[in-house]
């Protein structure tokens, strides 16, 4: 199992979010976890990449324990974070933006095969590569930050929301995308609030509500549950 | 004319310390978003050392006056890096998930403890720089008799600040540092160690000040262990005044506070020196609060 999350309890203060979460994700697969707001997801993914503390429990990949790593420890094992709202650095270059992404690497051949990449799969950054990321707009930061994301080469490439607040055309273009890159070789998981369309492109799929996990199934399991029907299709 | 050119170089001179001591404020409220109340006693640290090291090893007798003072400055600015270093393991660390006014309380309560350290162990009284181990000549240019230190002053703060702005825009370092002040969280998804970049910027920093208060020591010729509040606020107008947070603003803002102030100085009144400065902090902050170069806030939707 490339990243398996046991019995992870996350406190904000006094006030657990997570009661003992465990979901497991294989080499190759996409997974996505889906879930209202507030549900926890965006906190499993912060404490996946290390920026928050679990208070019991244990993260592993590659039976490695990561909740025992520093945040940059954790990059530069391969884990790649692309969070919600982007985050793209506005007052630095779309160039800058990239190579920070790689700040993880050291093989110059390997940063520049993987800057070519990411320009091959979002020409417009290659366009844009001089200009500040803060005047791109929405859909371009997303691309950008993705693309971010893969400049650290990683294994696995957690998703947070990647669809927040941008056109439904564009929706389906990154969608695209995270398919070409999961092919690629980079296991991929995915929160989304757009149940529908996360369902369709993941292998598997974990239903989050106030910090516990209470479906789990494949996704077109999920798809045919008459529960998530309701609750995240928008019934029918 | 004459009296304009002689008070322009002598405000560049003094513009480039407070530039100096400027750049160790923005960045640490860059990274941090502190005010770091102990940077003006750091300055006064670098002038104390400097002192000393003058007196006690005797660079400028064996290297002759550039080489030494070179030397000298060298010994301060790490001095006072390593200090400026502790300062934050001791001081600000441990306060960094506590609420901000906790950090600058701790910073208020070290600003304290070195000013009443340096008084305890050189004394209240002015300790003067000896002149005679030092370049006291002067050179005419257009007319304009400008003292060979006041030259060198200037050059060397030019001179830290490009490197300092090259090592900022160029290096990998650097370009955490810039992630750091813009974005914490997603610079530690980036693999940035954080705790590395504040570390690096509470060397650079200090280093910085603890310089400038050496080269004060050196033009003024007198230094005192109060000398800190004065100069850290002034440094500190200048932050404000380039852009609080913004490298560049501090260079800017610092050189512009010196020759505002030595226009003032001489067109005004001397007495009214230090009012005309804080003038200029108060009427930053009603017109114009992000300062010069000030972040821009649209970006940061």
């Amino acid at each position: 199992m490339l990243l398996r999350v046991e019995n992870l309890t996350v406190k904000y203060g006094n006030v657990e979010v997570l009661h003992g979460l465990n979901l497991h994700v294989a080499k190759g697969e996409i997974v996505t976890i889906l879930g209202a707001n507030g549900a926890g997801k965006s906190t499993t993914l912060m404490t996946i990449s290390g920026l928050v503390r679990s208070s019991s429990g244990g993260i592993f990949f590659h039976d490695r324990p990561l909740h025992q790593l520093e945040a940059h420890g954790i990059v530069g094992l391969g884990v790649a974070q692309v969070p919600e709202g982007r985050r793209v650095f506005t007052t630095l270059s779309v160039r800058e933006n990239l190579h920070l992404g790689a700040f993880t690497q050291t093989d110059p051949a390997l940063i520049r095969r993987n800057l070519d990449w990411v320009y091959e799969m979002f020409p417009i950054l290659r366009t844009r590569r001089s200009q500040l990321a803060g005047t791109l707009s929405g859909g371009e930061q997303q691309m950008l930050a993705i693309g971010r994301g893969l400049m650290a080469n990683p294994k696995i490439l957690l998703l947070d929301e990647p669809s927040l607040g941008l056109a439904p055309i564009l929706v389906k273009s990154i969608f695209s995308t995270i398919r070409e890159i999961n092919k690629s070789g980079v296991t991929i998981v995915l929160v989304e609030q757009n149940a529908r369309l996360a369902l369709k492109l993941a292998d598997r799929g974990y239903v989050l509500e106030t910090g516990r996990i209470v479906l789990e199934d494949t996704a077109k399991g999920l798809l045919a549950d008459p529960e998530v029907r309701t609750a995240y299709l928008g019934g029918v | 004319m004459q009296l304009f050119l002689e008070q322009l170089t002598n405000g560049l001179a003094v513009g480039g310390i407070y530039a100096l001591i400027a750049l160790g404020y923005t960045m640490v409220y860059g990274v941090l978003k502190l005010i770091n109340f102990a940077h003006g006693d750091l300055f006064t640290i670098g002038a104390y050392l400097g002192l000393t090291l003058l007196l006690s090893l005797g660079l400028t007798d064996h290297l002759g006056p550039l080489a030494g003072i070179a030397v000298l400055a060298a010994m301060v600015m790490g001095l006072v890096a390593v200090i400026g270093a502790l300062l934050e393991r001791v001081a600000y660390r441990p306060l960094r998930t506590s609420p901000r006014l906790s950090a600058v309380v701790s910073a208020l309560g070290a600003s304290i403890f070195f000013q009443n350290a340096v008084m305890l162990l050189y004394g209240a009284r002015f300790r003067v720089f000896p002149h005679d181990l030092l370049p006291t000549t002067a050179i005419t240019l257009f007319g304009v008799n400008i003292p060979v230190m006041r030259i060198i002053l200037f050059a060397t703060s030019l001179l830290l600040m490009a490197g300092l702005y090259a090592f900022v825009q160029k290096t990998r370092t650097g370009m955490a540092i810039r992630a750091a002040a813009i974005d914490q969280g997603a610079a530690k998804l980036m693999g940035i160690d954080v705790n590395r970049v504040i570390m690096y910027v509470f060397l650079i920093g200090p280093a910085l000040g603890g310089v400038a208060g050496l080269m004060v020591g050196l033009y003024y010729g007198q230094i005192n262990f109060t000398m800190g509040w004065v100069y850290g606020l002034k440094a500190f107008t200048a932050a404000i005044l380039g852009g609080i947070g913004n490298i560049p603003g501090a260079m800017l803002g610092g050189l512009l506070l010196g020759v505002i102030e030595a226009m003032g100085a001489t067109y005004i009144s001397m007495a009214w020196k230090d009012a005309i400065s804080f003038l200029v902090l108060i009427l930053i902050l009603i017109f114009r609060p992000t300062g010069i170069l000030g972040e821009r806030v649209a970006d940061k939707v």
